[in-house]
């Protein structure tokens, strides 16, 4: 597998808290890489790293590199309303607009200069598609996508992110939220989406990874502790924390 | 640690265009980019200058207000003009604590006739009333804050002050309390909503903890709720003063516009406010008059300033407690 | 003893609480009942008279709504556009916190306030005297700063989820307000808007400061340099200073259509509010 994400010696500062210390790692593209550890470790931190989402936050720095496809994302050459465009990102809590379910869909595609009302239509359509979420909605497009089920509004969350043709998709404890059979449905979707999508997810649920994940990584502290295969690292971790993080001594 | 594949290879197929479509100047959209960069900062640009737009006003406001007022004291000592109760501009006597001890006293009956009722309304429509009444009443009351001032002086000139004089048997009955039940049934929806919001807001475990120890409803609200409550009542009662201080046409319709000091509830008198918009008209703009005027103005706003200023100060405690 | 005091608590809440609203109320509805009836076409647009019987209050009227267009022309853009800067841009800093408490400080100012500054501004520097503009403007600067803040604590309302799931799509800041913040905030900005509007149209004392309490004498007349008497005014002049010998038949009616008005103006602008957030509780 080819690697699509470098990141190099990466530093990562709230302030004076040393959030993300030296961090340095290839993510391959095509499959689905999750990052675990205890709450506060920095791993939703280096996710929202992959698309500056952490810009938002004042007093943030960043030294070190991140390179996906080649090009560095804090690099002064950057667009960051591209670099999101490519890098899609499913939160914690589904957070669709107060608006109808085709908006949602169609919100970043607006946003990036599609108006033609036929594009639109096909974009939605096979949005809500690669979602698994068409056939429970096409019939009420309209509809205020607040009406929707948690476990829908996540899968339309989705939707939205795929209309603008991502290659990486971030996924920050995107199922934390649902219920165990929407949490399913979304782990389904993952493993379908890898084969045309980079998905790397954070996840404070370890038997999650397990099931769904490639590669995963292991966070304490802002430090990676273990980085392999998801089956190595679970059933032959190298690290004795992280065998005492899996083993449920902590965290 | 990096057991991955190493980062050698560098012509993967991103759709197509390896990493170049997230860098600036290399996409097919370069135009539109440009044009929403250019939007994005004109954009900001306007909000920034109508920012700066509205704190010029307030402080051309104050500028305006004190220059023109200082001048007062070119001919008229400060002494006379805060302690004198002698208002007779035409032989050039400014004194204006008449008309600022009037504001005062109005204010003070005003609330005291106020606060008591208003908590009471407050009381009713957070704890007595069935859910459907007070849903009903709220937004009513609140309309109640948007009738403007003239209606209620209108209000207070043709029924409080005929009432009032059948009451008391007197000629003239324009005077501070006239003034003090109109402001009075002007601030109470303001008073009653702020301080039945703020009851409401106290959570439900202190009350729970009440009743469970055995307390009656009575005691309940005595000893729970309104002391929980007390900074948000504060609140709604300083913003009911800044609207009784400042409050103009309706106290001119029942004050009776006679620049002598209120030693009586029913002696005709004059306030800061109403003094400067009835005289203010007739007076040319360069006189010691007007001068006198507008530093009665700036006195108001300092005034209103000042309880601004009181309120950040119960919020930020608000926020500690 | 402590059944009886609760008993005679309730008992008072209950008398209290019932009676003054009551009593609000029965003054409002005499006000409409008393000026309704006689109402008329002809009062509603006639010119105004000095001396004889039977004057309209068309002229005011027309001022009345006049005044509140310009006013809200100058404001709104104005106000919600520093709401916006307060609220998105505006670095979180000392200097910033000056800013709100001059904005929170400039929309308690009594308004006589910005009648004496309307005075000074509009009367004595640029000498124009007392116009429909200079007192137009007045009540501009008088919303300025409610406007701005009713903007503000709308757009920071806005849930933060809806604002970064759209910048991690690529929107730009301004797309994200235009396209997400503003339509989220829209109902309470509305609300404020027309508490504002309302505020305008029945203020008095500016307007006789800046706009002095006589018009054109002329119906629909646009001229933004005429003396602009808007209806409250009318009434407070009616009531304390004509001569007209139906001053009180004048008063009555002027004092129900404004009320009348402005009870629309709360009402019917907040309809619009109160469909979306009705439709979205539906929802929900």
């Amino acid at each position: 597998m080819q690697a699509l994400i470098e990141i190099e010696r990466l530093n990562l500062f709230y302030g004076s808290f040393h959030a993300l210390k030296n961090i340095s790692m290839d993510i391959p593209e095509k499959a689905i890489t999750a990052f675990i550890g205890p709450s506060g470790c920095g791993k939703s931190t280096l996710l929202r790293s992959l698309n500056r989402m952490n810009d938002m936050i004042p007093g943030t720095s960043t030294h070190g590199s991140i390179k996906i496809a080649g090009a560095d994302i804090y690099g002064k050459d950057i667009d960051v309303e591209a670099l999101r465009k490519n890098v899609g990102m499913v939160f914690q809590q589904p957070n669709p607009f107060p608006k109808s379910i085709y908006d949602n869909v169609a919100y970043g595609p607006r946003l990036h200069g599609i108006t033609s009302r036929h594009k639109l239509d096909e974009i939605v359509e096979s949005s809500l598609r690669g979602a698994a979420l068409w056939n429970e909605v096409k019939d009420h497009l309209k509809r205020s996508a607040l009406s929707l089920s948690g476990g829908q509004q996540q899968r339309l969350c989705i939707a939205r992110a795929l209309a603008v043709e991502p290659d990486v998709l971030l996924m920050d404890e995107a199922t934390s939220a649902l219920d165990p059979i929407s949490t399913l449905k979304i782990e389904e979707l993952a493993q379908e989406l890898k084969a045309k999508y980079t998905i790397v997810m954070v996840t404070h649920n370890m038997h999650q990874a397990a099931r769904v994940s490639n590669q995963t990584v292991f966070f304490l502290n802002g430090e990676v502790v273990e980085y392999a295969e998801t089956e190595k690292l679970f059933s032959n971790p190298q690290d004795q924390r992280t065998e005492d993080y899996i083993s449920g001594r902590f965290g | 640690m990096s057991e991955s594949t190493s980062a050698s290879n560098r012509t993967l197929a991103v759709s197509g265009q390896p990493g170049n479509g997230i860098r600036i100047g290399n996409g097919r959209m370069l135009d539109r980019k440009n044009r929403l960069r250019i939007y994005n900062r004109s954009f900001r640009i306007v909000c920034v200058a109508s920012a700066v737009f509205v704190c010029l006003i307030l402080l051309s406001i104050l500028f305006f207000m004190f220059r023109t007022g200082i001048l007062t004291f070119r001919s008229v000592p400060a002494s006379t003009f805060f302690f004198s109760t002698n208002w007779d501009p035409e032989n050039e006597s400014y004194g204006a604590f008449l008309f600022i001890f009037g504001t005062v006293a109005l204010t003070a009956l005003t609330l005291a006739i106020s606060v008591p009722i208003s908590l009471f309304v407050a009381v009713f429509l957070s704890e007595a009333a069935p859910r459907w009444l007070s849903n009903a009443l709220r937004p009513v009351l609140d309309l109640l804050v948007g009738i403007p001032s003239v209606v209620y002086g209108f209000l207070g000139l043709t029924i409080l002050i005929p009432l009032l004089r059948d009451i008391t048997g007197r000629q003239l009955t324009d005077g501070l309390l006239a003034a003090a039940i109109v402001l009075s049934i002007m601030v109470l929806p303001t008073i009653s909503r702020i301080s039945d919001d703020a009851i409401s807001a106290v959570p439900a475990k202190f009350k729970d903890a009440s009743y469970a120890l055995g307390a009656t409803r009575f005691q309940t609200v005595f000893r729970v709720m309104l002391p929980s409550a007390r900074s948000g009542i504060l609140y709604g009662i300083i913003l009911g003063m800044a609207r009784a201080i400042g409050e103009t046409m309706a106290v001119v319709m029942v004050v009776g516009n006679t620049p002598q000091l209120a030693d009586s509830l029913f002696k005709p008198t004059s306030v800061l406010t109403s003094n400067i918009v009835m005289q203010i008209p007739n007076v040319p703009f360069d006189s010691t008059w007007n001068y006198a005027l507008y530093l009665m103005g700036f006195l108001l706003l300092v005034i209103s300033l000042l309880m601004i200023v009181v309120i950040r100060v119960l919020q930020k405690k608000g926020v500690k407690a | 003893m402590n059944r009886l005091k609760n008993r005679i608590f309730t008992i008072t809440v209950w008398t209290v609480a019932l009676c003054v609203i009551l009593f609000v109320f029965a003054l409002l509805l005499l006000i409409l009942e008393r000026g309704f009836p006689s109402l008329t076409w002809d009062f509603l647009f006639g010119l105004p008279s000095e001396i004889e019987e039977g004057g309209g209050i068309g002229p005011a009227l027309f001022n009345s709504f006049y005044m509140l267009f310009l006013s809200m022309v100058i404001a709104v853009p104005l106000g919600i556009a520093a709401g916006i800067y307060l609220a998105e841009f505006a670095p979180d800093n000392a200097w910033i916190a000056m800013v709100r408490i001059c904005v929170e400080g400039l929309a308690s100012v009594p308004s006589i306030i910005f009648g004496l500054f309307g005075i000074a501004l509009f009367v004595e520097m640029f000498q124009l005297g007392l116009t429909i503009l200079g007192g137009a403007a007045s009540l501009a600067f008088l919303n300025l700063p409610v406007i701005t803040r009713v903007t503000e604590e709308a757009i920071r309302a806005v849930p933060r989820e809806w604002r970064h799931a759209s910048f991690a799509l690529g929107a730009t800041h301004l797309q994200t307000i235009r396209r997400v913040l503003l339509p989220a905030s829209m109902s309470a900005i509305i609300t404020g808007l027309s508490l504002a509007s309302g505020r305008a149209f029945g203020e008095s004392a500016v307007i006789i400061l800046t706009a002095g309490v006589t018009t054109s004498g002329v119906m629909w007349d646009f001229n933004l340099l005429s003396p602009g008497e808007t209806l409250a005014v009318h009434l407070w002049y009616v009531q304390s200073e004509a001569i007209v010998p139906d001053a009180q038949q004048i008063s009555q009616k002027s004092a129900a259509v404004l009320l009348f008005i402005v009870l629309a103006f709360n009402v019917v602008f907040r309809i619009p509010a109160w469909v979306r957030d009705f439709r979205i509780r539906k929802a929900a």
